[in-house]
């Protein structure tokens, strides 16, 4: 056993970071837009997986022989997956309680969460118990000095690589970035300058939820297992990774998942406790020493 | 006589954004300041650094010759300086005479243990409690609201309310932020004859905010005038109404 | 004799005792029964002290259940591997109490230690680094061997009874509602209404703010110390997120900041939870169809979005019963 700084360490580091960056994105950008914590974005994460899961079995047939083909298709229903629960969560639980407490939109997203993990363990298709995840990609693995690097760490980071710059592309370049930037902004001056504010919030909902069922499809493939509650901790963890890089900042939502992949990494190397703990320990140094995360702004309240 | 309040080059930043540029005020001990300029130019925020909600980032504030600038609120409310909201933060859903009894808290002494076993010094001590907060919603006439939700109340009953439970933290000095705002003629002059009573019955001084002119003008001793942060004039009451720096900050400069 | 000046909440729990005890002793009430008014009336303490943090104070705890692991495993300790206690031994009994105490003390002391980095922070960060502690809690005891480890701590010797419990419970009401009712806690429910206003009438937050979190998680660690030697066992997942939002969804169900409302929800939901496990295994015996005990905690979360959605304010609102309340000093 080598050192648990090795290439390999700082591979698979980079390689949960990916994970949690494409999972932390949503966070950020919903937190942005309507100031919630989507308590239930984990679970989004998890529909993913389970999409991903399903129509690979679908395609399989279809497409027999094609992994490159196979393997798109089901990126897409993942994240037409991650989507679509995203879409109908925001109507059905946070959209009527926009403009109540925010403590009360809070409590239902833990209430969604439980829904979306309790009722697809309940549902007897799917139930509470670990699936092992299909090798959609043939496995293939290069050796570098003591490394071993398969190309799964190379499509991890590729795929999320690709959806952050498009993301970046959406917010800087579109007009409906640029109304995503305006209702984060200031809502009632955006409804004024005509955005459907709604809309706009619906379709961030959307685009946090396809990054997370991505997410689950990458996580499927490389720790080849799923349940229901597969959310939870990822979830968590790319939560406090969005905390840690400054939370609605999405260049810090990356940058907050990365550090979080490779310090969890590194840590569970060198104790198994430490390493289930560490993401807590990063929260609370966090919210002692820089509460506003290392890439915010500072902003003065207004009393 | 060294002033009541003292506050020296008090300057503050938001940011990149200058609030409070260099802002100097002596009030002595029993009078009515007043405090006017345009929206947005800086007189809540002079009131937030003197109640320490914002740490100034320049100057110094004393009070009865104690600095008590960096101060936590709750310390600086304790050495005697009260103050009411712009927008009422009233305890919404406590009851009127407990928004009162709350701010009795700092005087009373019954341990976590007595109030815990009720005591019998323990419900002395509320009865005189209680005794005192009917006593201020009455002066404020509203002791017929008292066991009434506070939130269900009128506003310009709110405004008073406020008043009474800044009053119960026994200040010398209190700071009233638009007193008047939201109210109609009559209790406007209801509002005025208050304040002169407070000053006189409690020998508290009053540092106010106003926009109302017919309040800053009828009861205020010495106004001072602010704009983007900071002093354009300062005097007695006539003085300033006919100052044309003052009347360029309100009305914009002729011709334009 | 002034009607009015009555103990009543004294009078109503002595009743609620005879009754149980005569329904008890004459089998009406068997012994699974009064196992589940045990349970409900620990989430009594559970929910009750949980509304001194969220509903009194106006904070918000997501880790509640992890101070009564504390407690839980603090006691267990105690009686099951120090001292070593046996059920058959009346002398056992004071021990047995002290170790209780000992695992509320404990769990407030940690409940104090969480409370400062807490203190800067609202609503939904305070959410996150509640349940993170509670979460860390349980990742201590699920590494920690000579507590059992993931398997639990074991043959916890059943020192837990009805009056045991019921005396808990009624104590635990009597002194957060005393509490509230006092200066100290009038500087608690002005934190709730407005921080800033509370802080300018001479409040300190701080404080008091610490103040709720110890007294809470002190008795979140008697209910754990109590349920550990009811149910014979202390397991980390007992103490875990989930079983934090149940007791969540009591003070919901109940009313934020009305200790009727907690109490009669933690009687509510523990029969309910118990109805739904029974109902749900009977149906799927009927049916031979898989139906699985996961459908309970659907209709918890259900429930939970339910409350929030059409019926913010819960059973009671902020209203509390006039059994409950004490005689207003005058």
């Amino acid at each position: 056993m080598g050192s648990i700084f090795s290439l390999q360490q700082i591979l698979n580091g980079l390689q949960l970071g990916s994970i949690y960056a494409l999972i932390a994105l949503g966070y950020t950008l919903v937190y942005g837009i309507v100031r919630l914590i989507n308590f239930a974005h984990g679970d989004f994460f998890m529909i993913g997986a389970y999409a991903a899961y399903g129509s690979f079995y679908m395609f399989n047939a279809l497409v027999a022989g094609r992994s490159g083909t196979l393997a798109f298709l089901v990126l897409l229903a993942a994240m037409i997956g991650g989507a679509s629960i995203a879409y109908l969560t925001n109507k059905f639980a946070y959209k009527p309680l926009r403009y109540k407490p925010k403590l009360s939109s809070l409590i239902t997203a833990i209430g969604v969460s439980m829904f979306i993990e309790y009722f697809f363990s309940a549902l007897p298709a799917i139930g509470p118990s670990y699936r092992s995840f299909p090798d959609i990609l043939v496995r293939k693995e290069i050796r570098l000095g003591n490394a071993v690097i398969s190309n799964l760490v190379i499509i991890d980071l590729a795929v999320a690589a690709i959806l952050m710059v498009g993301l970046t592309l959406l917010v800087r370049k579109t007009t409906l970035g640029k109304a995503m930037r305006a209702v984060s902004q200031d809502k009632d001056a955006a409804r004024l300058m005509g955005i459907d504010i709604e809309k706009v919030i619906s379709f961030t909902f959307m685009v946090g939820g396809a990054f997370a069922g991505a997410a689950g499809l990458l996580a499927g493939m490389t720790y080849p297992r799923i349940f229901p509650y597969m959310g939870i901790l990822p979830g968590l963890k790319a939560f406090i990774a969005a905390v840690l890089g400054g939370i609605g900042n999405i260049p810090g939502a990356m940058l907050g998942a990365y550090i979080m992949g490779i310090a969890e990494t590194f840590a569970s190397a060198y104790n198994s406790l430490i390493g289930e703990g560490i993401a807590f320990a990063i929260l609370i140094l966090v919210l002692l020493i820089r509460p506003r995360g290392l890439l915010a702004e500072k902003i003065a309240d207004k009393i | 006589m060294t002033p009541l309040l003292k506050i020296e080059h008090l300057t503050h930043f938001f940011g990149g954004l200058r609030a409070v540029y260099d802002f100097n005020f002596e009030i002595p001990e029993g009078s009515i300041y007043g405090l006017i300029g345009p929206n947005g130019s800086g007189k809540t925020t002079i009131f937030n650094l003197i109640t320490g909600i914002y740490d100034p980032t320049e100057g110094a504030i004393n009070f009865q010759g104690e600095n008590i600038k960096g101060m936590k609120s709750f310390r600086i409310v304790h050495k005697g300086i009260a103050r009411t909201f712009q927008n009422l933060r009233i305890f919404g859903n406590l009851s009127a005479i407990d928004n009162i009894r709350i701010a009795r808290h700092y005087t009373t002494t019954s341990s976590l243990f007595a109030s815990i076993l009720r005591l019998p010094s323990f419900k002395s001590e509320e009865r005189a409690v209680k005794r005192e907060a009917l006593e201020l919603l009455d002066l404020m006439h509203l002791s017929n609201r008292a066991m009434e939700t506070a939130k269900n109340l009128p506003y310009g009953e709110l405004r008073r309310l406020e008043i009474a439970r800044a009053l119960a933290t026994k200040p010398k000095l209190i700071l009233l932020d638009e007193p008047a705002a939201g109210m109609n003629p009559k209790e406007v002059d209801d509002l005025m004859r208050l304040i002169s009573r407070i000053r006189d019955e409690f020998k508290v001084t009053v540092f106010l905010i106003e926009h109302h002119m017919q309040v800053i003008m009828g009861i205020c001793e010495w106004i001072k005038v602010i704009d983007f942060g900071e002093t354009i004039a300062e005097g007695l009451p006539d003085k300033v109404k006919n100052d044309p720096r003052v009347l360029e900050a309100y009305l914009g400069k002729r011709g334009t | 004799m002034n009607v009015r000046k009555l103990p009543r909440f004294l009078i109503a729990v002595v009743l609620f005792y005879i009754v149980v005890e005569v329904l008890y002793r004459t089998e009406i009430l068997n012994g699974y029964l009064l196992h589940i008014i045990n349970l409900s009336l620990i989430y009594v303490i559970l929910a009750t002290s949980l509304n001194l943090i969220n509903g009194i104070t106006g904070q918000f705890s997501l880790g509640h259940m992890g101070f009564a692991g504390v407690g839980a495993y603090v006691s267990g300790s105690l009686t099951t591997l120090i001292l070593k206690l046996s059920v058959t031994n009346p002398a056992s009994m004071l021990p047995f109490l002290l170790s209780i105490i000992a695992g509320g003390v404990v769990a407030a002391f940690v409940g104090f230690l969480i409370g400062f980095p807490s203190l800067r922070l609202k609503g939904d960060y305070l959410a996150i680094v509640t349940l993170g502690f509670g979460e860390i809690i349980r990742t201590i005891f699920n590494n920690i061997d000579a507590v059992g480890g993931p398997r639990g701590l074991l043959g916890i010797p059943k020192f837990s009874n009805f009056t045991v419990i019921l005396v808990a419970a009624f104590l635990t009401v009597v002194i957060i509602r005393n509490l509230i009712e006092s200066s100290h806690g009038r500087a608690m429910l002005s934190i709730r209404e407005n921080e800033l206003a509370a802080e300018l009438v001479c409040v300190n937050t701080t404080r008091y703010k610490v103040m709720a979190s110890t007294f809470g998680a002190f008795f979140a660690g008697i209910a754990g110390g109590l349920l550990a030697h009811l149910i014979q066992l202390a397991h980390p997942t007992q103490f875990g997120f989930i079983k934090s939002v149940e007791v969540l969804i009591m003070i919901y169900a109940g009313g934020v900041g009305s200790l009727t409302g907690s109490i009669l929800a933690a009687f509510g939901l523990t029969f309910l939870s118990e109805g739904l496990r029974l109902g749900i295994r009977a149906l799927a015996d009927a049916t031979g169809l898989p139906i699985g005990g996961e459908w309970r905690m659907v209709v918890y979360a259900l429930l939970l979005i339910f409350i929030m959605l059409f019926r913010n304010e819960g059973l009671m609102g902020m209203r509390e019963s006039r059994i409950i309340k004490n005689v207003e000093v005058d």
